[in-house]
């Protein structure tokens, strides 16, 4: 018991290990290479435009359910005017980060690894190393560069949204006072609180990008099954590390800005 | 085993306890056309991507004869094309040139052409591999293989699935534009003994060893005792024309 447990952790630090270097060495290629900017833009439209549809509506129905559900337990304590402050610091410290996050990697996640992983069962990974082309630059670190841009706006947009969710459900709908609603947002969100939520944007891209484009490059390794199947499989596991990693990390930083 | 252009010498690789080739030494001439023949599963292809750089091996070298120098400029035509099916038969073709530092567009689109009007491609430019024929796709691989010039390609059993029909057609294809373009041929086949049409040196890899390096006549007039058994099946079989 106590061996699988080693051997369990060893295997983790290892896989650990390797997505970090994969994750650097990819980073570092990208200005090492040709048409570099041309992969980036290329890189943005799939991860950030085509995620804009998806990021707002999830953005205004969470915005709506929060305002709803912090509406009733604040008139618990006659405080209802407090909606906005609640809502906004909710949605922009927590909320906002991690769902964006969540919905970029069931959008433009599970695609990147289902991709290179079909990449490299074509041999189109090995095709690109026999022509002296660096697969991870040409791949890769245009898509991690890609998320670094456009995890932040997303969550940006998400946070918008979600704040006028919740001044649609509490102002509009439940009859709580406008003026109160924005001016305690105003007077309660800090640079502070939207730079740390870009923080955790920033890092949830970075980590689930880097295990999207990890479990698909290595798909012959860390699937047991050859073919379609090992690609759906480590495109799972793609989706369902990235989640646990959001939320991991998210507890991690939470803590640590929280503190400072 | 001599003139030389490429040299193998004490090339080795395992995995886990399996010893897939066993300090294998072959001399590939210079525009020449080599097969390696063996049964399936005995470390044709891996010796093409230890060649290749795709795997790394365990021991044993690979120079230009008489230099220190490394495997050359070389292509790899892989079994199923590796073409990437999202880019067009030009972007194909042009990728190799485009990443590389230097080419400029208008130079990357000129050689382009040039190369699809000589393989019969010109047509079929701008469509993606899925909307043409496999013969065709093979053409497009060939072409991506020749836009850099290589001195060697290394095919990597090219015929793999096709009818014998479309297998002698390849085997054509090969043999024509080696002679047009003037490159150097390591193929790995099981295409015996068909592919003795087409090919200069037959090399038999057995048990990780090269067991025999000869021209096919040789082969086919006096095989030697080992070979005899892998032949036999194969050997009462018409050999196509060269």
């Amino acid at each position: 018991m106590i061996g699988r447990i080693g051997r369990k952790g060893i295997s983790f630090i290892s896989e650990f290990g390797e997505l970090t270097i994969f994750s650097v060495s990819s980073l570092l290629s990208l200005f090492r290479q040709r048409h570099a900017f041309e992969k980036l833009v290329r890189s943005i439209y799939e991860i950030g435009v085509r995620c804009i549809p998806i990021t707002l509506i999830v953005g205004l129905f969470t915005g709506l359910v929060l305002g709803l559900q912090l509406y009733y337990v604040l008139t618990k304590f006659s405080s209802e005017s407090l909606l906005g402050q609640a809502v906004a610091l909710s949605i922009i410290m927590e909320i906002g980060p991690v769902f964006t996050a969540i919905m970029i990697v069931g959008q433009a996640g599970s695609a990147l690894s289902a991709e290179i992983g079909i990449q490299r069962n074509a041999e189109q990974i090995d095709a690109l190393q026999t022509m002296r082309i660096n697969p991870l630059s040409f791949l890769v670190s245009p898509r991690l560069y890609a998320a670094l841009i456009c995890f932040p706006i997303l969550t940006a947009m998400f946070d918008i949204v979600g704040i006028f969710g919740g001044h649609l459900t509490g102002v509009s709908m439940l009859g709580v006072d406008e003026g109160a609603y924005w001016n305690r947002i105003y007077e309660s969100v800090s640079v502070k609180n939207v730079m740390d939520g870009f923080l955790k944007a920033i890092t949830f891209g970075l980590l689930t990008t880097s295990i999207c484009a990890f479990q698909g490059y290595f798909t012959n390794i860390k699937s047991r099954i050859p073919g379609a199947r090992g690609v759906s499989q480590t495109t799972t596991r793609a989706v369902v590390l990235s989640s646990i990693a959001i939320l991991a990390s998210d507890y991690l930083l939470t803590s640590f800005l929280l503190v400072k | 085993m001599s003139d030389a252009f490429l040299e193998i010498r004490g090339l080795s690789k395992r995995f886990g306890d399996q010893v897939i080739l066993d300090s294998i030494d072959l001399d590939i001439p210079l525009d020449s056309h080599t097969t390696v023949i063996g049964k399936s599963g005995i470390g044709k292809s891996v010796l093409l991507k230890c060649l290749s750089g795709l795997l790394t091996p365990d021991a044993g070298t690979v120079h230009l004869s008489g230099s220190k120098e490394t495997l050359p400029q070389c292509a790899y035509m892989f079994q199923q094309n590796a073409l990437f099916d999202s880019m067009t038969v030009s972007e194909n073709v042009g990728l190799p040139l485009r990443e590389k530092a230097g080419a400029s567009k208008k130079l990357v689109s000129n050689k382009v052409h040039d190369l699809l009007d000589q393989l019969e491609l010109g047509p079929a430019a701008s469509k993606y591999p899925a909307e043409i024929s496999g013969g065709m796709q093979k053409r497009v691989a060939l072409a991506r293989a020749l836009i850099t010039n290589p001195e060697i390609i290394l095919f990597d059993e090219p015929t793999t699935g096709l009818d014998p029909q479309r297998k002698f057609a390849v085997f054509d294809m090969i043999r024509d534009y080696r002679q047009k373009f003037g490159f150097t041929v390591l193929m790995v086949s099981h295409d015996v003994p068909e592919v003795f049409g087409i090919t200069d040196q037959v090399a038999w890899l057995d048990a990780g060893k090269i067991g025999y390096w000869g021209p096919p006549n040789d082969l086919i007039s006096s095989p030697p005792e080992p070979l005899v058994a892998f032949l036999n099946p194969t050997l009462s079989t018409e050999t196509p024309a060269a």
